[in-house]
């Protein structure tokens, strides 16, 4: 099959590798239909993440048809259409029991690696480093879906694949960043980064109950999608001091609470980011954690920061003395994807929300490498591409 | 005749190599500490030094880079042998490098005293990771030879019922399922077992053992004296807290005999016993929480492969 492969930083292909097959009797093989890049892919892209093999099956956002189960598969048959949730999770084990689907502890087959990094290791995902499990990802014609009775979920008829797809990561991940802060009525929301997740995370805001949204980037298109499609307030923070205009819209008390829908990759036109950028060039996976430390300077006393932006190792000058003083509450996390597939897919069928609107590009499998250049540079007002791989 | 115990196995190290890169990270140590204490004392004679504008953030930024050089020189004198430490100096490197990267775009900085400093960070950046990689390889390959008895103790807690547990370790044709080390455990008598062992380059080691105590909570078994390979072990099954299933608890010991068969012994288990244990109990977890171990397309080969399937007769070979 063709499959799109890491091959070095800054270098994907779409190459010919072999179809996967059952490795788990509680596997299935799913043939893919629709499939994404994300955020999460410009971090590998980029080589922020490390345990990274050229050749590795990139991908973690995909949907398709089932056509193979393996003996002890009982809940998904040959035919059926699915979307799969990029956190493997067994369904059985503590965290799994308590929904925390993301950290499931049978997942990681390469969990030593995860637990000398992070010290315990999280769910192993799709297509997202050797520390993570080794999988193969979705951005290929087909892929190999451990624990199939616990993750994919079957689409109803009516909806397309559009409509569907984002279960898979981006709109799960957007509602747990708003979920995270706990929102009550009158609540100030605001939000850093106006990329796929933080559109999802803007409407969910709103779905929970938030009064307003302030949405935060410098790229025009994004800006416009957060005002038109989400009814969000924006701010550029190229040209406003966020942390000025924040104080300002909200009488001094900065907002309810803060969601970090950035990660890593943070950019900054000040010189703090020549700093921290330097010193990621310089060879070590540190994080550029400048939308974070704005989103804990921002938020009110005693409110929360969300974490949803994905980080993977050291952060320097974390404002730990505005956490600890002002009573701020940080929440983070992967996604637990498979605890929102039904309420989120309920509120799809109701016509509450089409996730389809993130959407400006489709593209071909095999335009995947100009997917990625693309998407890095935000070209084009790209936003959010779907690959078709047949 | 059990195991013999040794005051502490983990640090027994003897080559000299070793003991090189013990005096370089105690150098390395030392020199965090003088120069966390400059920086923190002095950092206008620091920044004078290194050709930096000295104002008061520059100081601020100083005593900040000296209270973290501080910390790691201790965290290095404190524990010389462990790499992690080391690790840190370079991370602290590396931020000193990048701070006087981003001092050569100011205009108040003088270019020729910072390039000096840029050039003898990076001079001990080059130590600190040369040092720090040297730790690290003794740790994954050098311990092992070295060590006259291997003690392993591990605790995981699994999903099932005590009784599930014992009963499933009782029946020790069951260990080969997650103890991916042994080729086979075939029960021979009452008490008696014989087990095979996949050692290097297609060797088998094999060996007799015998079940010393069997309680409902507590299994400990060794191998019958005058064996190839010395070793005993135990396994305790308690209920966890809250009803969250049992905390089993795994100790094993080694003791390698001179020779051919030690050195096959040896490499049996260098791959870090304690983690080979902890592979095993999370191995065991997943058996009994959910009927399988879960498998990528990357974990299925010995050594690294790419994340992408692989032809079905290999994958077929690796699952075996
Ligand atoms: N927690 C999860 O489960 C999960 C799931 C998916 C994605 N993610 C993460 O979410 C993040 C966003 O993903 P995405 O797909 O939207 O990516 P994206 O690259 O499309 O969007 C990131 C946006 O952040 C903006 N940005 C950069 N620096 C900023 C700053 N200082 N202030 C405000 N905005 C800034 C960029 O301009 C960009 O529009 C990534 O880190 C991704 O890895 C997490
Ligand atoms: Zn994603
Ligand atoms: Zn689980």
């Amino acid at each position: 099959m063709k499959a799109n492969c890491w091959m070095g930083k800054h270098d994907v292909r779409v190459e010919q590798v072999p179809d996967p097959q059952i490795l788990n009797q509680q596997d299935a093989i799913v043939k893919i239909t629709s499939t994404a890049i994300c955020g999460s892919d410009l971090h590998l892209y980029n080589g922020f993440v490390p345990t990274m093999e050229s050749g590795d099956i990139l991908g973690h956002e995909f949907m398709g048809e089932v056509v193979e189960i393996g003996r002890e598969v009982k809940n998904l048959n040959i035919g059926d259409r699915v979307v799969v949730p990029f956190p493997i999770a067994c369904g059985r084990c503590f965290s799994c029991q308590r929904e925390l689907f993301s950290l499931c502890e049978n997942s990681n087959p390469n969990a030593w690696m995860a637990e000398k990094l992070w010290g315990h290791s999280p769910a192993g995902l799709f297509g997202y480093s050797h520390l993570m499990g080794g999988y193969a990802g979705g951005q290929a014609e087909y892929a190999r879906v451990p624990f199939a009775d616990v993750g994919p979920i079957k689409v109803p008829e009516g909806l397309s694949d559009d409509q569907v797809l984002f279960l898979s990561d981006i709109f799960p991940t957007g509602y747990m960043g708003a979920e995270m802060c706990n929102i009550q009525s009158g609540d100030t929301i605001a939000i850093w980064g106006c990329g796929p997740v933080g559109q999802f995370a803007i409407k969910s805001a709103f779905l929970l109950g938030a009064e307003r949204v302030i949405a935060i980037d410098r790229f025009g298109p994004r800006l416009k999608m957060a005002r038109e499609k989400g009814r969000a307030e924006t701010l550029n923070y190229e040209e406003v001091d966020v942390l000025e205009t924040l104080k300002e819209m909200t009488g001094g008390r900065g907002p309810d609470a803060c969601i970090d829908a950035v990660g890593l990759e943070a950019h900054t036109p000040s010189l703090v980011h020549a700093y921290d950028r330097a010193k990621q060039a310089l060879m070590l996976e540190t994080d550029r954690p400048i939308a974070l430390r704005q989103a804990i300077m921002a938020c009110r006393n005693g409110g929360t920061v969300s974490v949803i932006g994905v980080y993977g190792g050291f952060v320097d000058k974390f404002p730990m003395g505005s956490v600890m003083n002002r009573s701020l509450t940080i929440r983070t996390g992967q996604a637990h994807v498979q605890k929102y597939l039904r309420p989120l897919l309920e509120r799809i069928q109701k016509g509450e929300i089409d996730p389809s609107f993130v959407i400006t590009h489709h593209m071909r499998l095999d335009e995947a490498p100009e997917g990625f250049a693309i998407f890095l540079k935000k070209q084009d007002d790209c936003i959010k591409i779907v690959l078709k791989p047949h | 005749m059990s195991a013999q115990t040794q005051p502490n196995p983990w640090s027994q190290r003897q080559e000299p190599e070793n003991n090189n890169a013990e005096q370089l990270a105690n150098a390395l140590g030392w020199f965090s500490v003088g120069l966390g204490l400059a920086e923190i004392a002095a950092p206008g004679t620091i920044a004078e030094l290194i050709g930096v504008r000295d104002d008061d953030r520059t100081r601020a930024l100083l005593r900040i880079y000296g209270a973290r050089e501080l910390t790691a020189g201790i965290g290095i004198l404190a524990r010389p042998q462990s790499p992690g430490w080391v690790w840190s100096r370079v991370a602290g490197d590396l931020l000193d490098l990048s701070a006087l990267g981003s001092a050569f775009n100011s205009s108040r900085t003088n270019r020729t005293k910072a390039s000096i400093a840029a050039a003898a960070v990076l001079g001990v950046t080059a130590l600190d990771v040369y040092c720090a990689k040297q730790l690290s390889q003794v740790s994954e390959n050098g311990e092992i030879e070295t060590r006259k008895s291997v003690r392993v103790k591990k605790a995981m807690v699994i999903g099932r019922s005590p009784d599930e547990v014992y009963r499933f370790w009782h029946d020790f044709s069951n260990l080969p399922s997650f103890m991916k080390h042994l080729e086979s455990v075939e029960v021979t008598g009452d008490r008696q077992s014989h087990w095979k062992a996949r050692g290097p380059a297609g060797r088998t080691v094999e060996w007799d053992a015998e079940i010393v105590e069997d309680q409902p909570n507590s299994i400990t078994w060794r191998s019958i004296p005058g064996s190839d390979v010395d070793n005993s072990g135990s396994v305790r099954f308690e209920r966890a807290t809250g009803g969250r299933g049992t905390l089993v608890t795994v100790e094993l010991a080694y003791a390698p005999p001179a020779g051919v068969a030690g050195a096959a012994v040896a490499k049996l288990f260098r791959a870090e016993p304690a983690q080979q244990v902890e592979d095993s109990l999370r191995a065991l977890k997943q058996v009994l929480e959910t009927g399988e171990i879960a498998k990528s397309d990357a974990s299925i080969h010995r050594g690294m492969h790419p994340a992408q399937p692989c032809l079905k007769a290999a994958a077929k070979a690796a699952t075996a």
